[in-house]
């Protein structure tokens, strides 16, 4: 895109060069100014509906909708003049004559553009006297619930459906002020992307029943995560109130997710919430796992591998540090994974993005780091082979297959079916509760942080693995993940050159990624 | 006397020559009355000429703006290798204005002729003629007409014998004043809800389905077979006061005159002599009190005003208002401007398409505050309120709808605040009542 022509111009006194073509909102944005806005979505056809970002532009008759004009060589537009924001004033004043401002009751307050803008620049009064137009509320399917007494009809919910989603679902039914967000008839929002028109939605009009009265945006802790729900690796911010995850809401990065997320890894989140944990680091004494310090585990788990073949059934739940310190530990033997499937479910406005097959984090990640994908998990597991189970709960599994091992090693989050022959358990955090990385279906590298406090004595994996490695005399021990992941870089090429730096909170492909993946994927929004 | 009477003396019936003339609808009896020899010498001619004589005949739109035809005609760029589209707007919906439903009424082979011709001026195989959802009658005499047509080769795959494709399509709406709005009307025949389009792109660069598009006026495209037959000199002659509007228009009268009709005047014709001498004037015993000279979205004129208008694009915008559709409203003294108001304010905030927040909004709030004043429980800061609002509906959103409920408001307040105030200081509206002579 070098021959992109470039179009300098001013907006509020700063100088701006963007490619021929961006609209004056958006290059407002590079200058540092947001215009306020409520129709317009980077990932969503422009409407021009709302009137809210109008802006003068010098020389225009008209003010100037911004996110519908595009740039001219030498224009200077004014965000800030008093036409300018004596228009959006007028907007806002109008967008709330018939709103019923139930801002307390209201899920969307603390985190609603109405609010901010309205604070921002609107009126600190109204000058309405007559009677507030009532519509009641309405089922709209799936995880969604309509107010329409607060919607603004920016119709970005219509435009995801109709645009991103390719499937008609809603539409602004009658007109005048007694237009409102309709089904048509007969349809559901049950298309499996449909919840993205709750984040989408800027007032509270379009709520997630899920959500729905659980907690104020300002409860709300807000960490930089990763969907650990399938292979797609969409970008999500994990939310907390007092440690528990309450929703994951998608975060932007055009080369994975666009803007946007699935129902079903969006609803998945209870399983990080669990409370039946393995919360103790535990050994067996006698016929029984009894409680016991770190010190005491790590050395007892330490002796049960000591000079072993260690066969690792892992999860592919599990970070790319945890992974690769394990394979550290197999001393000559293999490992293995098994991965939930359900069914594909593209998002077709979006290019290679879906929700996929494979139902976990880091199938491309395990995989890449030399375990086997199977469905017979300890298919490879030897007579007399020390198996560590790793994330995993060993449902289903044979127990004549358990049986081959000498001697089970547990580092999960939970307590595995077959407890027979364990002997040390290794409690550690689960993926909400600790940091690493993931390498998603097309070999993109992306970090997730901690959002949530990990229970008992439970550690982080790769803190419990590199201890143990530790006192198996295999290396030092690490005091951060980043470490363990210049380890990985370090030692495996298709790591090589990668590092918590460079890879930063939009993710990096390996060096072998296959192709296609390094393309970005908002330009796909038809 | 306009139509439904017989035509007035001073009238120049170029269009209407023929209103009330049932054998005028079908094709032998519009042949005989000379129909179609328009299209047959436009056909014998290259299209940019065509586009040259109506630029030459002063030709300016029908349907409210009154944009130059030939011009917005030569946007049209020949060999761009798309396929180009015409659109009759028939769609006449603002209120007061009923010409175009007379004109296809009364003369639809007129409609078929001046569609055949402008598609081929601008190099279309395809016209499209969207008519209002409420006019059943017209669109039955226009799709007998088109069938016609068809049946004698006017129009379809060899037009006349020319080897040009023309075919006209007549497409009825659902009964919606937005889709008046050229955008709108685009949107509706594509089959979507008809809301406006944001301009630019305009329609001659993508119109309907994304193609160069022209939309002209019912009375527009009837206009250009005279001129095409008759010269742009003759027509360009026909104008009595200022040369950038030239020709005759149409003029539809309603409310209270004495003779309510269709009237067809040569540009220009001075305003005063139109109402009194060819409407007929006030009923007996009652004054002229306003006019809304140019359909609902018009300002409205005091009667002075329009008494001093020469009825042309210029005169009207010189006695503050507009020539707009040509529908015009006559009030007299009887009647409470405020409840005028109201009921146009209405009609607006009924219409609007829902897009824009200041319309969506603004419309509705208008005919809320105006109808309360109407109601006499209007207050001293509801007028303050009232031009405000109407500030921020103009010139904001993506159409013109929202303008269109602001002009009446504001030049109502502005020409009638004594009406306003007096029922706001608890006065009702007592008319006169005259006696009866």
């Amino acid at each position: 895109m070098a021959d992109t022509k470039m179009v300098n111009l001013t907006i509020e006194g700063r100088k701006v060069s963007v490619p021929d073509g961006t609209t004056i909102l958006e290059a407002a944005k590079t200058a540092g100014i947001l215009i306020p806005h409520y129709c317009y979505h980077p990932g969503l056809p422009v409407a021009g509906v709302c009137r809210m970002c109008l802006v003068e532009v010098e020389k225009a008759p008209k003010l100037a909708p911004s996110c519908a004009t595009t740039v001219a060589e030498g224009q200077v537009v004014s965000v800030y003049s008093e036409k300018s924001l004596d228009a959006r004033k007028g907007v806002l004043e109008m967008l709330l004559i018939n709103h019923p401002l139930d801002c307390p009751i209201c899920d969307q307050s603390g985190e609603c553009e109405l609010q901010d803008y309205t604070y921002q620049e609107g009126r600190e009064d109204s000058r309405y006297r007559e009677p507030k137009r009532f519509n009641p509320a309405e089922d709209f399917g799936g995880d969604v619930i309509y107010v329409p007494n607060r919607c603004i009809l920016c119709t970005r919910c219509v435009r995801f459906m109709e645009d991103v989603a390719h499937e008609p679902t809603l539409n602004v039914s009658e007109r005048g002020d007694r237009a409102v967000i309709g089904k048509f008839e007969g349809k559901d929002l049950t298309h499996p992307w449909a919840s993205n028109v709750v984040d989408l939605c800027p007032v509270g009009a379009l709520l997630s029943k899920d959500f729905l009265n659980k907690a104020r945006a300002w409860e709300l802790d807000r960490t930089a995560s990763i969907c650990p729900n399938c292979t797609q690796g969409c970008n999500v911010t994990m939310e907390t109130r007092e440690n528990q995850l309450v929703r994951m809401r998608p975060r932007p990065n055009e080369n994975v997710n666009a803007f946007f997320m699935c129902d079903w890894g969006r609803l998945n989140y209870r399983w990080m919430n669990e409370k039946n944990r393995a919360e103790q680091p535990m050994v067996k004494r006698g016929n029984a796992l009894a409680n016991t310090s770190w010190e005491a585990a790590i050395t007892a788990a330490a002796r049960s591998l000591n000079g072993k073949k260690v066969f690792v059934a892992a999860s592919p739940m599990l970070s790319n540090e945890a992974l690769f310190l394990l394979t550290q530990l197999m001393q000559g033997g293999s490992g293995a994974f098994r991965v939930t499937e359900g069914e594909e479910a593209p998002l077709p406005g979006v290019k290679d993005l879906a929700l996929r097959r494979e139902r976990a984090a880091n199938v491309h990640g395990a995989e890449a780091l030399g375990f086997k994908k199977t469905k017979d998990l300890l298919g490879g597991l030897q007579q007399g082979d020390v198996l560590v189970v790793a994330g995993e709960d060993l449902a289903g599994i044979d127990s004549s297959a358990v049986s081959r091992a000498s001697e089970i090693v547990v580092v999960g989050s939970v307590l595995p079916d077959a407890l027979a022959k364990v002997s040390v358990v290794l409690p550690i955090a689960n993926f909400s509760e600790e940091e690493g990385t993931v390498t998603n279906l097309r070999g993109r590298v992306q970090r997730f942080t901690q959002a949530r406090q990990a229970p008992g004595e439970t550690r982080p994996s790769w803190l419990v693995l590199g201890d143990l490695l530790g006192a198996l005399g295999k290396q030092s021990n690490f005091f951060l993940p980043s470490e363990v992941f210049a380890r990985l870089a370090s030692s495996n090429t298709a790591f090589a050159g990668l590092s918590y730096d460079t890879i930063g909170f939009k993710g990096l492909p390996l060096a072998n990624a296959s192709p296609g993946s390094g393309a970005p994927v908002a330009a796909g929004v038809a | 006397m306009g139509y439904p009477n017989l035509p007035h003396q001073r009238e120049t019936t170029v269009l209407s020559q023929y209103f009330g003339d049932a054998e005028a609808r079908t094709l032998a009896g519009w042949k005989k009355r000379g129909g179609y020899k328009a299209l047959e010498k436009a056909l014998g001619m290259a299209p940019a000429d065509i586009v040259n004589v109506v630029k030459e005949s002063g030709l300016r739109g029908r349907g409210g703006a009154g944009f130059p035809t030939g011009m917005k005609w030569s946007f049209m760029k020949p060999g761009d290798g798309k396929p180009h589209y015409l659109c009759c707007n028939a769609d006449e919906s603002e209120p007061g204005t009923f010409k175009d439903r007379e004109l296809m009424r009364w003369t639809p082979h007129a409609l078929v002729e001046g569609c055949a011709i402008g598609a081929y001026a601008i190099g279309a195989e395809t016209a499209y003629v969207y008519i209002r959802g409420e006019f059943t009658e017209p669109l039955h005499w226009m799709e007998e007409a088109v069938k016609e047509a068809y049946a004698a080769g006017i129009i379809g795959k060899n037009a006349m014998g020319s080897g040009k494709r023309i075919d006209v399509h007549v497409h009825k709406g659902a009964g919606a004043y937005i889709c008046g709005e050229e955008t709108a009307l685009m949107n509706s025949l594509e089959g979507r809800r008809g809301n406006p389009r944001i301009k630019p792109p305009f329609p001659a660069v993508s119109g309907v389905f994304g193609m160069p598009t022209t939309i002209n006026n019912v009375e527009t495209l009837i206009a250009a077979a005279p001129i095409l037959l008759n010269g742009a000199d003759w027509y360009k002659k026909m104008s009595l006061s200022n040369p950038k509007s030239t020709g005759t228009k149409l003029f539809s009268v309603c409310g209270n005159v004495q003779r309510p009709g269709t009237y067809e005047v040569v540009m220009g014709f001075p305003f005063k002599e139109f109402l009194y001498d060819l409407c007929g004037g006030p009923a007996h015993g009652r004054k002229f009190k306003a006019v809304i000279p140019g359909g609902a979205s018009v300002p409205i004129q005091t009667v002075e005003e329009a008494e001093a208008t020469l009825m042309d694009y210029e005169g009207f915008v010189a006695q503050g208002s507009m020539l707009g559709s040509g529908g015009v409203i006559v009030i007299d003294d009887a009647q409470s401007m405020v409840s005028v108001i109201a009921r146009i304010a209405r009609f607006f905030a009924h219409e609007s398409c829902a897009q824009c927040t200041q319309c969506r909004e603004g419309t509705a709030w208008t005919t809320k505050i105006m109808e309360r004043i109407r109601d006499g429980q209007g207050t001293t800061e509801d007028l303050d309120t009232l031009l405000d609002i109407a500030d921020q509906m103009t010139g904001k959103t993506i159409c013109v709808l929202s303008d269109s409920c602001a002009v009446p408001v504001v030049s109502g307040i502005k020409k009638f605040r004594g009406e306003f105030e007096a029922l706001i200081q608890g006065r009702r509206f007592h008319p006169v009542v005259a006696a009866v002579a």
